[in-house]
């Protein structure tokens, strides 16, 4: 098995917080891998050190064996990582269609010059590329609302919109930061297909944080469990459930004692 | 497929050769006063529709990064006064028998962006990670080093090309240099704003504002100051003798390259990944952007503008005086914008002409005389009173014509398909939320 991501004794200090520490993990190519912990365990900290947006204070980050510590967050996105965030952003003023267009644009192939001068070669390129766009657009069924502005579409929409536009970006590693963050039951199960298919379709790797446990639990390989910027567990489902640590930050130390499991 | 060279069509270029030559005749039969055509087209109407088309190009630079890239810049009128004074001291000079600010200016604007490009290229290459100030410690030694082989090279050459150029008719030499003068002016505007924003745009939002404010705080001095170098600037005094080319043609001419520039640029992938950065800059850099090539960008193009607008203004009056550019003046082009509509070129055009109107027509006929200070009351109420009623400006983020962003209709393979994906939904209401091959 080819190694995606390894993250090794990494730290990230916020002046005297240590937001992350001695933080290690390891994604395999193909998996889907589950990042779960209480809020501000530090999980959203560790992607935006991945994707570049946080200088990391100690530690190294190694994608396909290159080491992207320091790289700067576009050129991440260029290597191949694509992230969603928690709070969904858009681009909020633009259309569906110009939200997945930026998604594309290191494949524009024109310079700004072509595009003043509108050269022929500039005309084939955009054609190419809306196109393209459209057509990618289609299979998250989106594209017969290409021209609607983003902040008006309906909230599972915009989910869909944001997962759709950092697979534009395509990558081979997909960050989702809390996607069923608040969905109703029925719209976290479409959610779940969603995600299984993404995965068999553009062959990802896929590191998922995530709050409601039946869908972590239900569709994660392995899972690792942070609390306090720190690894406390790590293992399959299953074992997450039963583990004492995790049952502890969760519900607290005496659940742990008496041995209630995570609710799956 | 269809070539474009510098707009949407063949159309488009005709109606404005027309609306050009409309305008042309109409002045020409008020100069000569004639009933009717007096009002509409005299020297006075005439001089305001040129300061609306140069006050429209600041404008539309400052559309471009405050309202299209969302950089809140206060620094454009700095641009707009160093544009002016470089290429009226260039035409000046070349009145005077003296093509040595035309060597000069020209020479500098193209070594400077040599010499950034080298440099940029060298610091990607070599260091990866260079922070800011050593960047601009390096931009900064390279820029004294153009200047000063640019002077030597002025030296060497300025005489074979006052010869060269003194071959041609001396008004269309004027013309010519007229035309060089302001391109360079526009250039140098660009250039100085390239090594400006290296240290200045990694500061977002009113930071970057406060500091480019500081800019056009800088540049009013030096030009109140500009006599100590430059005696025909004659600093404070006001300089005089500027050559009068700026006509209607020109004026119209550089206006409507300035806006379908503006056009071109905003809509292709490099617009876009310029209005990503108003939108949402983080997650423009999670989108693969490079916000700040793309910052750079959008503001050296737009003091690129405001330079190009001082050149007209200098022409235009035949006099410069610091007062134009002091830093309450430095707001029109943002109220304009504000008014407009920011995010809008129509708006922006449409709101410069009627800055123009208010100013020099509806303003001195109800402020009483020598109340001409009160449009500083008028403009804040204004301001106020579009805010409260409509906070998204005159048009708004909607463009008119040829303005407009091309519209892509669906892709013809995906047309046949929506047509039966929306029978199947018809057949079963509320099955749309899942992926079409996920729903099976």
């Amino acid at each position: 098995m080819t190694m995606v991501l390894r993250m090794a004794s990494l730290n990230k200090y916020f002046g005297g917080l240590r937001a992350c520490c001695d933080f290690d993990l390891t994604l395999e190519e193909g998996e889907l891998q589950g990042l779960i912990g209480p809020n501000g365990a530090g999980k959203t900290t560790v992607f935006n050190m991945v994707t570049g947006l946080y200088a990391v204070s100690s530690g190294s980050i190694e994608y396909y064996g290159r080491n992207i510590v320091g790289v700067p967050p576009h050129e991440i996105t260029q290597m191949g990582i694509a992230r969603t965030f928690q709070n969904i952003r858009l681009f909020p003023n633009l259309s569906v269609l110009d939200n997945v267009r930026i998604a594309y644009h290191f494949h524009a192939g024109y310079g700004v010059s072509d595009s003043i001068w509108r050269s022929g070669h500039f005309s084939d390129k955009e054609r190419e590329l809306t196109e393209r766009t459209q057509e990618f657009l289609a299979v998250f069924n989106l594209h017969t609302r290409q021209d609607e502005i983003a902040r008006n579409l309906p909230y599972g929409e915009q989910r869909r919109l944001e997962i759709a536009r950092a697979l534009a970006a395509e990558p081979k590693l997909l960050l989702l930061d809390e996607p069923a963050a608040g969905m109703n039951p029925a719209e976290v199960g479409s959610l779940m297909e969603l995600i299984h298919f993404i995965r068999d379709r553009f062959k990802l790797t896929i590191l998922l944080i995530e709050h409601q446990m039946r869908l972590v639990m239900s569709i994660c390989e392995r899972i690792t469990v942070m609390d306090f910027g720190e690894v406390i567990a790590r293992g399959t489902p299953n074992e997450i459930q039963n583990h004492p640590k995790v049952i502890e930050a969760y519900l607290g130390r005496t659940a742990a004692l008496r041995g209630a499991p995570l609710a799956g | 497929m269809k070539r474009h060279v510098l707009g949407q069509d063949l159309r488009f270029w005709l109606l404005a050769i027309v609306v050009m030559l409309v305008a042309q005749g109409i002045f020409f039969l008020g100069d000569r006063d004639i009933p009717i055509f007096n009002l509409v087209g005299g020297p006075f109407a005439k001089r305001v529709i040129i300061s609306a088309c140069t006050i429209s190009i600041v404008s539309l630079g400052l559309n471009l990064i405050y309202g299209f890239n969302g950089q809140f810049s206060l620094g454009q009128w700095g641009f707009y006064a160093l544009g002016a004074y470089a290429a009226a001291d260039v035409t000046y000079r070349w009145n005077i028998g003296d093509a040595s600010g035309l060597v000069f200016v020209v020479l500098v604007v193209a070594l400077l962006a040599v010499t950034y490009g080298l440099i940029g290229r060298l610091i990607r290459r070599s260091f990866g990670f260079m922070d800011e100030m050593s960047k601009f410690t390096l931009y900064l030694i390279g820029t004294a080093m153009a200047v000063v082989v640019s002077l030597i090279l002025t030296r060497l050459l300025h005489g074979v090309v006052g010869a060269i150029f003194g071959i041609l008719p001396a008004t269309l030499s004027m013309q010519l240099v007229f035309l060089i003068a302001t391109l360079a002016a526009a250039g140098l505007a660009a250039v100085f704003s390239y090594l400006f924003g290296q240290p200045v745009l990694k500061l977002g939002g009113d930071y970057f504002g406060i500091a480019s404010w500081g800019l056009t705080m800088v540049m009013f001095v030096l030009a109140n100051n500009a006599d100590r170098v430059f005696p025909e600037m004659k600093g404070s005094r006001g300089m005089i003798g500027i050559p009068v080319v700026t006509d209607w043609p020109w004026a119209y001419l550089f206006l409507v390259l300035v806006a379908l520039t503006m056009r071109n640029l905003l809509d292709s992938s490099h617009g876009r990944a310029v209005i990503s950065i108003r939108e949402d800059e983080t997650a423009a850099k999670a989108m693969g952007i490079d916000t700040t090539q793309y910052k750079t960008l959008a503001f050296v193009i737009g003091s690129f503008f405001a330079g190009l607008a001082g050149s007209l203004y200098a022409h235009q009056e035949g006099f410069l005086h610091p007062s134009t550019f002091n830093f309450i003046k430095s707001f029109d082009p943002l109220i304009i914008i504000v008014f407009g509509g920011l995010g809008s070129i129509t708006g922006t055009i449409v709101a410069s002409f009627g800055w123009a109107m208010v100013l020099f027509y509806i303003l001195p006929s109800i402020l009483p005389a020598g109340g001409e200070g009160w449009r500083f009351v008028v403009y804040p109420l204004a301001l106020l009173l579009i805010m409260l009623l409509r906070q998204q400006g005159l048009l708004g983020g909607t463009e008119w014509g040829f303005l407009k962003p091309t519209r892509w209709s669906l892709a013809k393979k995906l047309q046949s398909q929506t047509k039966a994906t929306e029978k199947a939904a018809d057949a079963q209401a509320g099955a749309g939320v899942l992926p079409p091959e996920v729903a099976r």
